[in-house]
């Protein structure tokens, strides 16, 4: 561990803003890109069972 | 008999199958991965001499920007198959890429100018960099927009396909643009030519990290191909036998 405290350590020497500014933004993308993956699957697999097409088909 | 087993995988049902099962095991490397690479580059890894602790932004600049590249060349790469050999599967990846590859080069351009700031000076330079980085993501915009805006899906294939070609010349002039011209963003630090000019903790934690953003980017692919593949395929019976035996809603978590 090379922080002396939890306020070193969000200070980032200075450049907390733009240190967590990256990583904050990073962190939203990365979290909001897989549910709307999830989302248009869900919606997708709906579509299937909706229009009763494959169904011998 | 070799060509039936090389291409099993490209029919849809088995593809859907097979990512299927693959996407939880590449969160479960997301997860690992991220979490050691995280732990080395804000945690363990010193200070840097020069730039202080704002150079921490590279464990996640760098393995954006090279992920925005390489999805860029992947993207093209399934869209020429998907032309070439009329397949349709290679298509739906091509388009399931891009998104992803889009995010990416918004998050190297993002990073970069929050790391551009307290280095350089300023948010924005028209070097040659961050200019060609720029024209990345609107090329990632322009494939996506041709795609959707055409309505016959094969079609809008092939008019992507042309654009993720032709657009694919940038990603060279990316990579080797800290070289041909005399930009304000720094050379490669790392590279296949010439031993790595850092420090072997920051060096080893951002490699980690670049891993954890592969297996993000298959994990987030591999569930947005599923979601194409069945959006293109509602008509067929496998699809219909897929969407009965696990119906919307009851299926668990991320395996869906």
């Amino acid at each position: 561990m090379i922080w002396n405290s939890a306020a070193d350590f969000f200070a980032m020497g200075g450049y907390g803003v733009y240190v967590w500014g990256s990583f904050g933004v990073t962190l939203v993308c990365m979290a909001t890109e897989p549910v709307l993956a999830l989302v248009r699957h869900r919606n997708a697999q709906r579509n299937v069972g909706d229009d009763g097409a494959g169904v011998g088909s | 008999m070799t060509t039936i087993r090389l291409f099993q995988f490209a029919a849809p049902a088995r593809f859907y199958r097979l990512t299927g099962a693959l996407v939880p095991w590449c969160w479960a490397a997301f997860a690992a991965l991220a979490a050691v690479g995280l732990f080395i580059g804000l945690l363990r890894a010193p200070t840097d001499a020069t730039q202080g602790d704002a150079y921490r932004i590279i464990f996640i600049h760098v393995p954006a920007a090279w992920m925005s590249m390489l999805l860029y060349l992947a993207m093209a790469f399934w869209a020429a198959i998907g032309w070439a050999f009329n397949a349709r599967l290679a298509s739906m990846l091509a388009r399931a890429i891009a998104p992803t590859g889009a995010m990416f080069t918004f998050l190297a351009l993002w990073t970069g100018a929050l790391w551009g700031k307290p280095t350089w000076g300023a948010w924005w330079v028209w070097d040659a960099r961050l200019t060609s980085e720029l024209i990345l993501l609107f090329l990632y915009a322009g494939f996506i927009s041709i795609v959707s805006a055409i309505d016959d899906p094969r079609r809008a294939d092939r008019a992507g396909a042309l654009v993720a070609i032709v657009g694919s010349i940038n990603v060279p002039i990316i990579y080797f643009s800290v070289k041909w011209w005399n930009t304000l963003h720094q050379g490669a630090s790392v590279s296949i030519a010439a031993a790595p000019k850092m420090a072997s903790m920051m060096l080893t934690g951002m490699l980690i990290m670049t891993l954890a953003f592969w297996a993000y980017g298959f994990a987030v692919v591999f569930t947005r191909v599923r979601a194409i593949v069945l959006e293109r395929e509602q008509h067929t019976q496998w699809a219909g036998e897929v969407a009965r035996t696990s119906p919307a809603g009851r299926t668990p978590g991320m395996q869906t």
